[in-house]
């Protein structure tokens, strides 16, 4: 069968083509809007127009059947237009007020869950892990779902302080903002990697593997054709794995994943901020990661008894000190959490003022 | 063949009501026409919920002719036990703008995935991509040529600019000062040829948001952060004020005492702003989005450089270029970045983003190549230390 012809450097279609009616006419014309229930809210147009979303969970792994389920509903109450957030949402955009009752009706009825808007948990930012990428040393979509099992009201329906983002990544790469998020699980590995030299002589470059060290630790080593590590000042970022795969980084006993906190994106209040070390370490264990997502959902338990509105997790725990954050929360702190590498200067304290 | 695997791990996580990634893996090898490859998927990923081990090799290099991004190459490191996933490439479509679709046009990507990939996808990918996962390398040009033909192109992958991405913009959000979907397609289709031929020291990712709230995280995880401001009063609708106060909200707790530059007082219910002395960072409008609009000069702030940790540490974008007009056709904008990645080009080594180069060579020379001057904007505050250079051009004498 003689394939369609090809086009190339086309670029993705005009987004005019999937625009609903309603936001075509009202392009930029927006006035205000409302958040109606935490998975609904409406959008007032100068006109007076209205255009109503409703906002449901997605795992982001989406089977085509799934995708077509969602695309049929979104005909039978949405004249066919859908689009998904940038924390990877489903959103039903309807211009019939009428029709959101029904499709809640039926999202209910087919276990959508229906939230995410306002101030809660949304979706979590989350990367590929076992499922699909070589350089994960944990799995994302699994923690995912046993943090969300765990969390799922304060998606539908619980009320914080302000909204919480959530992010997951698979390694220190970290595909997705994790490194700026409210809370975040970040794999790291704690071992130097093991090399293999003959294959290092067959595949790798050796002077871009010596360059991708960053603390100066791997040396050439011309009896072998391959490299040296030297243990002790290896970090075990992983990055010489990434050029040159037989140094081997992965230790699935000593793998796990550390939670960072207090990251944010947005400049409301104070300006954006990275994530801050708050556990080094809690091992895999899989399916359900008990200790990592009681770890997260007491950080965030302690953060919605003491912030006041408004506050996100970064800001809240600025107020109050780090001091405070660690004996709030019960977390032990620990050498790992004093920083020896790139922001030393800037998070040692040069002041006598503190708390107990 | 369906379901050949035995998977109680992985069964686990199809138990409780957030929606499970597992039962969607199991729905794709129901609707493919290679069932096969969405069940030793879920096999291999079961072995790795045991062994707590991944099982894929790094990526290898696939693609369609012509292109030399856009499809990502993948493979399983244990391809005798699990020969669905022998080969399990990422195909990397291009989304529209602010992630809109029709039923129809989603439909049609599934009915070719189904054909001729696993079923699975991710939408969306980090980037933005609508990501398809898991094929063989046979299928790839009948899939381009699938899509294309239909209107769709492949996104980007590899050392070249990075498939740009937004957020919902003007066509939803009344904060929005710029047009943000429209700037994504319009640099897209601008810089298709560096998309899809990677030329560059390393990647180059653009993200546009409208507003500082930044809903697709710019300013963290884009070489080039392009954010929405304005100058100008804050407008203001005392009426609606009135309403918030009347339904409730402690305007002088939430919003006053709230505001980072303490440019607002409350009184008799009404709200004055000192506006040179607000930083426009978008809490008493966001909080107040009846009663309070943003200025109506709008334009955007270029911020350069932000990037994940790897390797010596993360960066958030810098402020660059702190207001440019950003209207169609965006020639001003477009030229600019032009600029910025001819400097980066030129000067970085391979696999170096722009943010640490700018570190290695200073902030100095990347202005001068791009043509900006320095601006108190660009510093949180100037230097501390007594060590600063001088170049010759610098030494007027009186």
């Amino acid at each position: 069968m003689a394939l369609p012809k090809r086009q190339t450097d086309i670029g993705p279609p005009h987004y005019e083509k999937f625009l609903p009616p309603v936001i075509k006419k009202n392009y930029g014309k927006w006035k205000y809007h409302e958040v109606l229930t935490p998975g609904t809210m409406v959008h007032v147009a100068e006109s007076g127009d209205k255009i109503f979303t409703v906002r449901a969970a997605s795992p982001r792994i989406l089977s085509t059947a799934t995708i077509r389920e969602i695309s049929e509903l979104a005909e039978k109450y949405c004249d066919g237009y859908l689009r998904f957030t940038t924390r990877n949402n489903i959103e039903f955009l309807l211009s019939d007020e009428s029709k959101m009752k029904p499709l809640l009706a039926e999202l209910k009825e087919k276990k959508y869950s229906v939230g995410g808007i306002g101030p809660r948990v949304s979706n979590i930012i989350h990367t590929q892990g076992w499922v699909h990428c070589h350089s994960a040393c944990t799995d994302a979509s699994g923690i995912v779902k046993a943090v969300m099992d765990e969390l799922h009201d304060y998606f539908t329906t619980k009320e914080l302080p302000n909204k919480v983002r959530l992010a997951v990544a698979c390694c220190v790469n970290m595909c997705g903002a994790v490194h700026c998020s409210d809370i975040a699980v970040v794999a790291v590995h704690r071992k130097p990697p093991v090399v293999d030299h003959a294959m290092v002589t067959k595949s790798c470059e050796i002077p871009t593997t010596i360059g991708s060290c960053p603390t100066a630790a791997i040396r050439p080593n011309p009896k072998d054709k391959s490299i040296t590590i030297n243990e002790e000042r290896c970090m075990y970022c992983g990055n010489c794995f990434t050029v040159c795969p037989p140094i081997n980084i992965h230790n699935p006993e000593e793998d796990g994943v550390a939670i960072v906190v207090g990251g944010k994106i947005g400049s409301l209040r104070t300006d954006p901020k990275f994530s801050k070390l708050a556990i080094p370490f809690i091992y895999n264990d899989p399916p359900r990661w008990p200790k990592v997502v009681d770890a997260i959902k007491n950080i965030l338990e302690t953060y919605a008894k003491h912030a006041k509105k408004h506050e996100r997790v970064g800001e809240w725990i600025e107020r109050i000190g780090w001091e405070s954050f660690f004996k709030l929360t019960g977390i032990q702190f620990t050498f790992q959490h004093i920083d020896d590498f790139t922001f030393m200067r800037d998070t040692l304290r040069t002041s006598a003022a503190f708390k107990y | 063949m369906s379901g050949k695997h035995k998977t109680p791990m992985l069964d686990e996580l199809e138990k409780g009501p957030w929606p499970s990634f597992v039962t969607e893996i199991k729905k794709a090898s129901k609707t493919s026409s290679m069932p096969n490859m969405a069940d030793d998927e879920l096999g291999q990923v079961e072995k790795s919920y045991r062994t707590k081990r991944g099982y894929w090799k790094h990526g290898g290099i696939v693609g369609v002719l012509g292109y030399g991004g856009g499809v990502i190459g993948r493979y399983s490191s244990l391809p005798e036990e699990f020969p669905g996933v022998a080969h399990f490439h990422t195909v990397r479509l291009n989304q529209p703008s602010g992630f809109f679709y029709t039923a129809e046009a989603l439909k049609m990507i599934c009915d070719i995935w189904d054909k001729y990939g696993s079923g699975m996808t991710n939408v969306h990918g980090s980037t933005g991509d609508l990501v398809l996962l898991g094929t063989t390398t046979e299928h790839l040009e009948t899939i381009f040529a699938e899509y294309s033909s239909r209107g769709w192109d492949l996104g980007s992958s590899g050392s070249a600019m990075r498939t740009p991405s937004c957020c919902v913009g003007q066509a939803r959000c009344e904060w929005s000062n710029i047009n943000s979907m429209d700037i994504c397609n319009e640099l897209t289709q601008h810089f298709q040829d560096q998309m899809h031929r990677p030329s560059f020291p390393y990647k180059f990712k653009i993200k546009v948001s409208g507003c500082a709230c930044d809903c697709v995280a710019a300013i963290a995880r884009a070489d080039c952060s392009i954010i929405g401001t304005w100058k100008g009063n804050i407008q203001i609708d005392q009426a609606e004020v009135k309403k918030y106060a009347d339904a409730g909200m402690d305007i002088q707790k939430e919003i006053i005492e709230m505001c980072p530059t303490n440019c607002m007082s409350y009184k008799n219910s009404q709200i004055k702003i000192a506006d040179a002395e607000c930083n426009r960072c978008m809490h008493c409008i966001a909080k107040m989005t009846k009663a309070l609009r943003p200025g109506k000069e709008k334009g955007a702030t270029i911020l350069i450089g932000s990037k994940a940790p790897i390797v010596v540490g993360s960066l958030l974008s810098w402020v660059v270029v702190p207001f440019i007009k950003c209207e169609a056709p965006y020639t001003e904008l477009t030229e600019m970045i032009e600029k910025i990645i001819e400097w980066w080009d030129d000067n970085a080594k391979p696999r170096e983003r722009i943010g640490e180069l700018i570190e290695v060579k200073g902030m100095r020379p990347f202005l001068e190549a791009i043509g900006v001057p320095p601006q108190p904007q660009q510093v949180f505050e100037p230097r501390k230390d007594p060590f600063f250079f001088w170049s010759e051009g610098d030494l007027e004498r009186k």
